[in-house]
């Protein structure tokens, strides 16, 4: 059995706005074992990247984490002063940002950003012991030596991309979660990325939490993977079962909505309307004013949000869980 | 069979690009460099590659936001029901050609002006062109507006655009776009920006008023997945040439093209079971050959699926 590594409980966050409070995260849970790649799914504005920035704890200054424990390795990272928590950033987890590649410092060569971040966590390392690990890390993300004494400027954006992969992988974390990486590049350098983050994984024993819109993306990258719906998880489960037995209605609707090259070409279904504002509470099940087989119960929102079991290692939650019909 | 509504012969646009302002050394970019193709009435024709292959450039020149560098574009003119030549148009020529060749962007965020009205932004072509009377534009706005799903439209008229999702102001350009009764939408990524569920409804939407309105597209995308669902026939281009163009299906099922094999090999499947093999393809040395035969010919091999002829085996491995 393979200890868990990151392990959320119960974990809800929001954000102190002068509308109001918006619920970004609503009592998840979830875990992620070492070596594991965890994928996390959902429209934009469902709270993938507010869960992300809430487990490295750089959430912006208005929000509030009303409950919940994140525990890495089996410590709680939630109420860790600034100090302990550089250490733990980079040294244990490392992120990937969306438009990572842009976050690079123009005026400094890409080298020298990733040392200054090696000789924050290693003091002790000499110059010389620091170039030779970053050459050793370009070469496995697919760059040549020559890009450490470049400028950000210099490099296209899937070079940029692969040094910013190279820098998150420069403090030997033991997870790395990507949100959105590839967002903003083409397919073919997005699949090269992928095959790259996928290849470092599996050399350096690492856990992945991958942050996606894209299903299919998510389908090939991870083993486990939770679908986000207006801040709370209404599925999760083991990749292979999710896609191939849903059991929540957003779930399918994202696969039917996904169009692919293979198999039959088949008419793909939209799901109509938008998701809801999270400013105002939501009573019963989130899903239900856009869900497209409502049942009676779903309709009078009586029932509350909860995850059941719903298969080996798979839950979904309780309301939609009976919606679905699969074919 | 359908009348082509496109002809384009050997277009190229080519770039004049220098280090700095007082260098004398011109280098010169081939943004798009001798293509060809037809487009057919009532058909979508996607235009798949690699970001910087050239797909926006050859879209704006066909519209003529910019001039072409050399080539010819017959365009349909449904006013004398013949096919005219674009190269040489005055502005007479151009306001006729531009009602019935119009654009969507990529960005409903960028290419609605933020200080008007949803109805003046949908007006605003009808104004120029001079298209019925005040009441009959009145009319116009208000059906185009039900046509591409804003419901009901006298909700939206006085909205402006940030008070609208990015799907709802996609809908818009459409609206804007289609208000015209073009007979030609040269769309640009229009999907691209949206969320998974609203771009499928989008799409839904353009395919349904190009059956309606009997609009033809050619349709710019670097998702062939999304160009499978959207397009009758598909063109693959790569460093400013098409490579290889056919039947959607055809296309998929039967690539010939090393860059086309490539190219369907890094779509992501939705199927966590399936094990997808990357085909590995050599760019720079693919690149080398290209422009090594500059006036290499379209092959047909069956069924209106062309490929572009170089010798394939030399590179094959990837860098």
């Amino acid at each position: 059995m393979v200890e868990s590594l990151l392990e959320v409980k119960n974990l809800s966050m929001h954000y102190d706005t002068l509308d109001g409070n918006v619920d970004a995260v609503k009592d998840i849970s979830f875990t992620v074992k070492s070596g594991e790649s965890f994928g996390l799914v959902g429209e934009s504005g469902c709270g993938k990247t507010s869960v992300a920035m809430t487990l490295l704890q750089l959430q912006p200054d208005n929000s509030v984490i009303t409950e919940g424990s994140i525990k890495l390795d089996g410590k709680e990272l939630i109420g860790l002063s600034e100090n302990e928590l550089r250490k733990v950033r980079w040294d244990s987890v490392s992120i990937v940002f969306q438009g990572a590649m842009n976050a690079w410092n123009p005026v400094v060569k890409i080298g020298e950003q990733i040392r200054e971040a090696m000789r924050e966590h290693y003091p002790e390392n000499s110059k010389q012991q620091n170039i030779n690990k970053i050459n050793e890390l370009f070469k496995m993300v697919g760059l040549d030596e020559s890009i450490s004494e470049r400028f950000p400027h210099e490099l296209s954006g899937g070079m940029k991309q692969r040094a910013v992969i190279a820098l998150a992988l420069s403090c030997d974390p033991k997870l790395i979660i990507a949100d959105e990486p590839t967002t903003a590049l083409d397919v073919v350098i997005q699949d090269q990325i992928l095959n790259e983050i996928k290849k470092v994984q599996d050399l350096l024993g690492l856990s992945l939490i991958y942050i996606s819109h894209d299903i299919a993306v998510i389908a090939e990258m991870t083993d486990k993977i939770a679908v986000m719906y207006a801040g709370s998880i209404v599925e999760i489960g083991p990749t292979q079962e999710v896609f191939k037995s849903p059991k929540h209605s957003y779930t399918r609707a994202l696969l039917d909505s996904t169009p692919s090259i293979r198999g039959e070409k088949k008419k793909l279904r939209s799901l109509d309307g938008e998701p809801p504002s999270l400013i105002n509470k939501i009573d019963g099940c989130s899903f239900s004013p856009r869900c497209p087989t409502p049942t009676t119960q779903c309709k009078n929102q009586s029932i509350e949000m909860r995850l059941v079991k719903v298969g080996d290692d798979h839950f979904a939650d309780q309301c939609c869980s009976g919606c679905v019909k699969n074919e | 069979m359908n009348k082509n509504i496109l002809e384009v012969r050997n277009l190229v646009k080519h770039f004049e690009v220098s280090k700095s302002v007082f260098s004398r050394n011109k280098k010169i970019v081939k943004a798009v460099d001798g293509i060809s193709f037809d487009i057919k009435a009532g058909e979508t024709l996607g235009l798949v590659g690699q970001s910087g292959c050239g797909k926006t450039t050859t879209a704006r020149s066909l519209c003529l936001l910019d001039p072409k560098t050399s080539g010819s574009v017959n365009f349909f003119n449904p006013d004398s029901k013949n096919m005219e030549s674009i190269d040489n148009i005055d502005e007479d020529g151009i306001r006729i050609f531009r009602r019935n060749m119009q654009m969507i962007f990529q960005d409903p965020y960028e290419s609605l002006n933020p200080r008007w009205t949803i109805k003046d932004i949908i007006k605003e072509p009808l104004d120029i062109h001079n298209i019925g009377s005040l009441s009959e534009r009145e009319d116009a706005i208000v059906e185009i507006l039900r046509t591409v799903g804003l419901t009901p439209p006298e909700n939206y008229l006085s909205r402006y655009p940030h008070e609208i999702s990015g799907g709802q102001r996609q809908r818009v350009s459409i609206a804007r776009t289609l208000v015209m009764k073009p007979k030609f939408v040269v769309c640009d990524e229009p999907t691209s920006m949206l969320d998974v569920s609203i771009r499928i409804s989008i799409m839904d939407l353009m395919l349904n008023l190009a059956k309606e309105l009997e609009v033809s597209y050619l349709y710019i995308t670097h998702d062939l997945a999304v160009a499978r669902y959207m397009c009758n026939r598909i063109a693959v281009m790569f460093n400013g040439k098409i490579v290889e163009i056919g039947e959607t299906e055809e296309l998929l099922q039967n690539p010939v093209h090393p860059y086309t094999k490539r190219l369907i090999s890094s779509i992501p499947i939705p199927d966590p079971t399936y094990k997808r093999e990357r085909y590995k393809v050599n760019f720079d040395e693919l690149d080398n050959i290209i422009s090594k035969n500059p006036n290499e010919k379209m092959v047909d091999i069956g069924g209106g699926h062309l490929v572009a002829t170089h010798d394939t085996k030399d590179f094959l491995i990837e860098s």
